[in-house]
């Protein structure tokens, strides 16, 4: 099924992201070119949300692959379970079978335990499959990686080989950490996911607090755009910014100038780092609050 | 399948563009395979080419690969489809390529080093933060007859049989870092862990009993040393030294890549393959001409990111730069240069000859730009200061 690019749009918003165009053509390029998607940014901008909200539109499953380093085919693909098969063996054992056929019987699938990867080959319908900060892995396990976005089968030795039932949608997430590999960038469409402008972001809010004034929302969003702009150590995301709409809407504050008090005092929604916080002081706050509000 | 439903749409002329603009893209240092053009005719050919407006942005999401791609691509596209600032776009990626050979004015404070000669006599040995242990580090530098020569800052080596004595050193030294590192594998391997799967393979005819145990074995990688080495003529008085440091790493490290700049950079690795250390320094300086001019470390790492990086860092790669850190460049070329190798490679070791100075501060302006982004910053003035590395990218 191949959504034409204004549905993706629409569906993404009526799913709760608000996109622009650009991430909305490169969504219809997955489908149409079969390629997966690999999303940069900076952390917080909602770049694993892509994936969320590709699933929605879809109204696929969602799996989710977090990469970390160290991260192996075990972990990965599939496993064994070992319990299972002990007590498998000791079982048939008692009951006089011969080795060879208790090895074909606790090499079968029944006893196959799916990790991400090959539960998202498995599948009657083409789910999403998010692979969650993939610089974090090793360079082994990208060129694996690779193997299988190319060919969606793999093989298990003691079992043969898997070929996908359906092809997921794949998206990668990179923060960017480590330089990933030329061939896993070439195989994949690319999207540079950044902060959004104040009307998107304000969008969003809303999208997300339906309950929220709008002239707040617009005034919530010019805000964050003027903390991102300090120099600061961890830059606030999209999300940082939800929950301090959601904090100030709680509060039942309906306007920013009125209230800088209460403005300052939940700027702990935003800065996490104690650095951070010393950095906004009030007057600085209250300099950016004359500046947007 | 749906993308290549009608190809022949799309007339010869828009195809030689397509071709074109793929060049163009290249020449920009994207990279654009066969598959991505065939990829950009079905998109052509799509219903997206109706509207221009929606085009760019597929073309981009297929082309770009990373955030600087990202970041070029627009000027790019504007050049080549709507004919504006063709020139500026075609440049914009062949600045690092260029090579231009005339000799800027050094900074002012470093201009005259070279010439003046030595302040005095420095003995200083300055260790590096907690790595140095102090234990037995005399013992590290080899020879004990040779210890006088270890500890006394290479500019002061002069007379001809303690040149030959200090150049050997340096390539006993190379080969003892490279001994040393086999030997830290070998003991990190007594870490091991039970393979559940291959056990139960195994056991299976023992009635599932686990008799035989089978371990799993950390994979040890060789570490891969890249050497950046100055030539530039602040640093004139080390250069000799380390290129035969340089010649010893590249001979006894398996995976090793040594390149030299000054006011571009030479890839050094092969002519200093020959086992025949003058002549391998010889076959050195023919490919690296120009050595004693003046720097420029940010173009030349420029140079290194672009055409280099890929091919010769991995994950586990340390990169060691060899320069007094007087860059007659701009500093935040450098420090954009230096983010980017950092994010590539395992770690940054900056050996800078003028620690060994008496009060050295890291003053020049390049230094201070690179500074952020280097792991472990530490003399290397003389032999010793060399040998007091070891531990550390033992441990890498």
């Amino acid at each position: 099924m191949t959504l034409d690019r204004e549905t993706i749009s629409d569906r993404l918003a009526t799913v709760g992201y608000v996109a622009d165009r650009d991430l909305a053509t490169a969504l219809w390029l997955m489908d149409y070119l079969k390629r997966p998607l690999l999303l940069e940014g900076e952390a917080g901008v909602g770049k694993t949300e892509v994936a969320k909200a590709l699933a929605a539109l879809h109204d696929a499953e969602l799996i989710r692959l977090q990469c970390y380093e160290g991260l192996d085919q075990n972990a990965a693909l599939y496993e064994w379970n070992y319990q299972r098969q002990l007590l498998a063996i000791k079982a048939r054992e008692g009951a006089g079978e011969d080795a060879d056929k208790i090895e074909e019987h606790i090499f079968s699938e029944k006893y196959l335990l799916e990790r991400p990867l090959l539960a998202a080959i498995r599948r009657d319908k083409p789910p999403v499959l998010l692979v969650d900060e993939v610089d974090r892995a090793d360079e082994e396990f990208e060129a694996f990686l690779l193997e299988l976005l190319s060919d969606f089968q793999v093989s298990i030795p003691e079992l043969g080989t898997i070929t996908a039932r359906s092809i997921p949608r794949v998206v990668l997430t990179s923060n960017a950490t480590r330089e990933l590999s030329d061939a896993l960038r070439r195989r994949c469409l690319y999207h540079y996911v950044d902060f959004p402008d104040v009307d998107r972001e304000a969008r969003i809010i809303v999208t997300r607090l339906p309950g929220i004034d709008i002239a707040l929302a617009q005034q919530i969003a010019r805000m964050a755009g003027a903390i991102r702009k300090e120099d600061l150590r961890k830059v606030p995301g999209v999300a940082e910014t939800l929950d301090w709409a959601a904090t100030l809407a709680g509060l039942d504050v309906h306007d920013l100038r009125q209230e800088p008090e209460a403005v300052h005092e939940t700027l702990i929604c935003l800065l996490k780092t104690h650095e951070d916080r010393s950095r906004l002081t009030r007057e600085l706050t209250d300099r950016l609050l004359g500046k947007v509000a | 399948m749906e993308a290549q439903r009608h190809p022949e749409a799309i007339g010869p002329r828009t195809r030689r563009r397509l071709a074109g603009f793929v060049r163009t893209l290249r020449d920009n240092g994207f990279a654009v395979g066969l598959a991505e053009t065939r990829d950009a005719l079905a998109i052509l050919s799509s219903p997206l080419a109706l509207r221009p407006s929606s085009l760019k942005p597929a073309l981009r999401a297929l082309f770009c690969a990373t955030h600087s791609d990202w970041e070029k691509f627009d000027e790019i596209f504007a050049a080549h489809w709507q004919g504006r600032g063709m020139r500026s776009a075609q440049a914009a990626g062949n600045i690092a390529a260029s090579a231009p050979a005339s000799l800027k004015r050094l900074p002012d404070s470093a201009a005259p080093r070279g010439e003046l000669g030595p302040p005095d006599h420095v003995e200083r040995r300055v260790g590096f933060e907690d790595d140095s242990s102090g234990d037995g580090r005399g013992r590290r530098e080899g020879a004990s007859r040779a210890e006088n020569i270890a500890a006394t800052d290479l500019r002061h080596v002069v007379a001809p049989e303690d040149v030959a004595a200090t150049h050997a050193l340096a390539e006993r030294l190379a080969r003892k870092m490279r001994a040393r590192l086999v030997r830290r594998q070998a003991i990190r391997r007594r870490g091991r862990r039970l393979d559940l799967r291959r056990t139960i393979h195994r056991n299976i005819s023992h009635g599932g009993t686990l008799m035989d145990l089978v371990w799993r074995r950390r994979k040890v990688k060789p570490l891969r040393l890249v050497m950046l080495l100055d030539a530039s003529g602040s640093m004139s008085l080390y250069t000799a030294f380390f290129v035969r440091f340089l010649h010893g790493v590249v001979d006894t490290f398996r995976e090793a890549e040594a390149f030299v700049f000054h006011t571009r950079l030479a890839h050094v690795s092969e002519s200093l393959r020959d086992r025949n250390v003058t002549r391998a320094v010889e076959r050195m300086a023919l490919v690296a001409q120009g050595v004693g001019g003046g720097t420029r470390i940010g173009e030349s790492l420029a140079t290194f990111n672009r055409w280099h990086a890929r091919r010769v860092i991995n994950s586990r790669t340390a990169v060691m730069i060899v320069s007094d850190g007087y860059d007659t460049g701009e500093p935040e070329k450098l420090a954009l240069e230096m983010q980017r190798l950092r994010r590539r490679c395992r770690r940054i070791v900056w050996l800078n000859p003028l620690i060994g100075w008496k009060d050295y501060t890291p003053q020049a302006r390049g230094m201070q730009a690179a500074l952020p982004y280097v792991d472990l910053f530490a003399p290397a003035h003389n032999i010793e200061s060399l040998a007091a590395l070891e531990p550390y990218l033992a441990r890498i």
